[in-house]
């Protein structure tokens, strides 16, 4: 009895598992899962229990792959955990294969990522360490040797309520994140105390990644506006800074705003700021 | 012989911090590693059995910089900041492999120039730290060039009986 039980939940739950291949660009909701390419075969006609004989017993060599933000593993198969569009990407020099699968989701709130490039707020300076605030749950930590060229007589010209922009080395849910200027080469390579003046401000981070996007008109028409300087934070916070202030306001303003527009209002309001 | 022997930098000295940031990413490695090497045997391991793995295809990642190739977050347009425009260049240039097909800085002199100046002045530099006796032996050549000859070394010959 207990075992008709089991392979009866088995197959409701294996009807419920969908192929990652059918639901690409399609939005995915938290508790689905997801079978992967190589699995639909073995569990398709013939339910439970039944193996078709491959002559090639390759199938596992198909190479690692990565299950990106919004997915996690459990068993064999991917399952979700945040409402969005499901993404694919193929692996690059078709060297590490399987590829890389993502949902694409929007949030407000940051979550400290190892790697990430963020714009910080220094809030505190104690002993050896400046404590910066990134818009996560905690502050994280940003060592004075983290800099290029510090020593422990030569140190950093560091004030509280200055703009950091750094990455993080450690970030995970049992520690406090902590953060260097500095790349694995010992350079700076653009990461440091961000200058005087400009403007700070919070956007989604979905448009920050839209913004980030290789291919982003809103970028480019931006640029042929006036000379101007942008730096964005995976945390969702854009440094902005143009050579007046109505100039940055005006940048802070389009920047925001063009989360919600569509291409046309998008290209209506460029044209009347070139025109002015 | 004193005419051959360059002058070495200690290893303790190749070791400091200023003589390693000049250093690649490579030169770092191969250090890092003959260092691990001099350590391995006094190097305290835990003594228990080997547990195997099981095989897990899917890696869990949580970074959005894997899945999308997303450009370098500091950006200056029309010359606000020429620091950050440089800057710009060559990060969104590693991010793509594409082959950056006009170079910036024109080499003012060739390769072959370069490595044929270098042979000579080895010669040179050499001679200047050789001692008056091997002075003789470098020679010159048709052009003027200075070259070192390799120096036969005097083997004890033993007495046949």
């Amino acid at each position: 009895m207990a075992e008709a039980g089991g392979i009866t939940t088995e197959s409701v739950a294996g009807d419920r598992a969908r192929a990652a291949r059918t639901m690409l660009d399609q939005v995915v909701l938290p508790g689905e899962e997801l079978l992967l390419p190589e699995q639909e075969d073995a569990e398709g006609p013939g339910g439970a229990g039944e193996r078709p004989l491959r002559l090639n017993a390759g199938t596992r060599s198909r190479g690692r792959v990565v299950c990106g933000p919004g997915l996690r593993r459990s068993g064999d198969r991917l399952l979700v955990t945040k409402c969005g569009r499901l993404r694919h990407k193929e692996p690059g020099g078709g060297s590490s294969g399987g590829g890389v699968y993502w949902v694409d989701s929007q949030q407000k709130r940051y979550v400290p990522v190892k790697g990430d490039h963020v714009i910080g707020i220094v809030t505190a300076k104690s002993g050896d360490i400046f404590k910066v605030d990134v818009g996560g749950s905690e502050p994280a930590s940003l060592s004075y040797l983290a800099f290029e060229g510090a020593t422990k007589r030569n140190r950093p010209n560091v004030q509280v309520g200055d703009l950091i922009y750094g990455q993080f080395v450690v970030a995970n849910k049992d520690m406090e994140p902590e953060m260097v200027c500095i790349d694995s080469c010992g350079r700076a390579s653009g990461m440091g105390v961000i200058g005087q003046d400009g403007l700070l401000f919070k956007v989604t981070l979905g448009l920050i990644r839209k913004l980030l996007a290789p291919d982003c008109e809103i970028l480019q028409e931006v640029g042929k506006l006036y000379p101007l300087e942008i730096v964005f934070g995976m945390n969702g916070r854009i440094w902005v800074k143009a050579k007046t202030i109505q100039q940055t306001l005006i940048l802070a303003n389009i920047l925001e705003a063009c989360e919600h527009m569509t291409a046309d209002q998008r290209k209506q309001i460029f044209s009347r700021l070139a025109e002015s | 012989m004193a005419a051959e022997r360059k002058t070495k930098l200690s290893k303790n000295l190749l070791r400091m911090k200023f003589m390693q940031r000049g250093l690649d990413l490579e030169t770092k490695k191969q250090l890092e590693e003959e260092e691990k090497k001099i350590i391995s045997e006094e190097h305290w391991y835990l003594d228990l059995p080997e547990l195997k793995e099981k095989e897990c295809f899917i890696i869990e990642e949580q970074s959005f910089s894997l899945c999308e190739d997303l450009l370098y977050g500091r950006m200056s347009f029309r010359g606000f900041n020429p620091e950050v425009e440089k800057l710009m260049l060559q990060m969104n240039a590693k991010n793509k492999v594409e082959e950056v097909e006009d170079e910036a800085v024109e080499l003012d002199v060739s390769d072959e120039e370069m490595a044929r100046r270098y042979e000579t002045l080895v010669g040179t530099i050499g001679k200047k730290f050789a001692k008056k006796r091997d002075r003789a032996s470098y020679e010159e050549d048709e052009n003027g060039h200075i070259k070192p000859t390799v120096k036969v070394k005097k083997m004890f010959l033993k007495p046949q009986d």
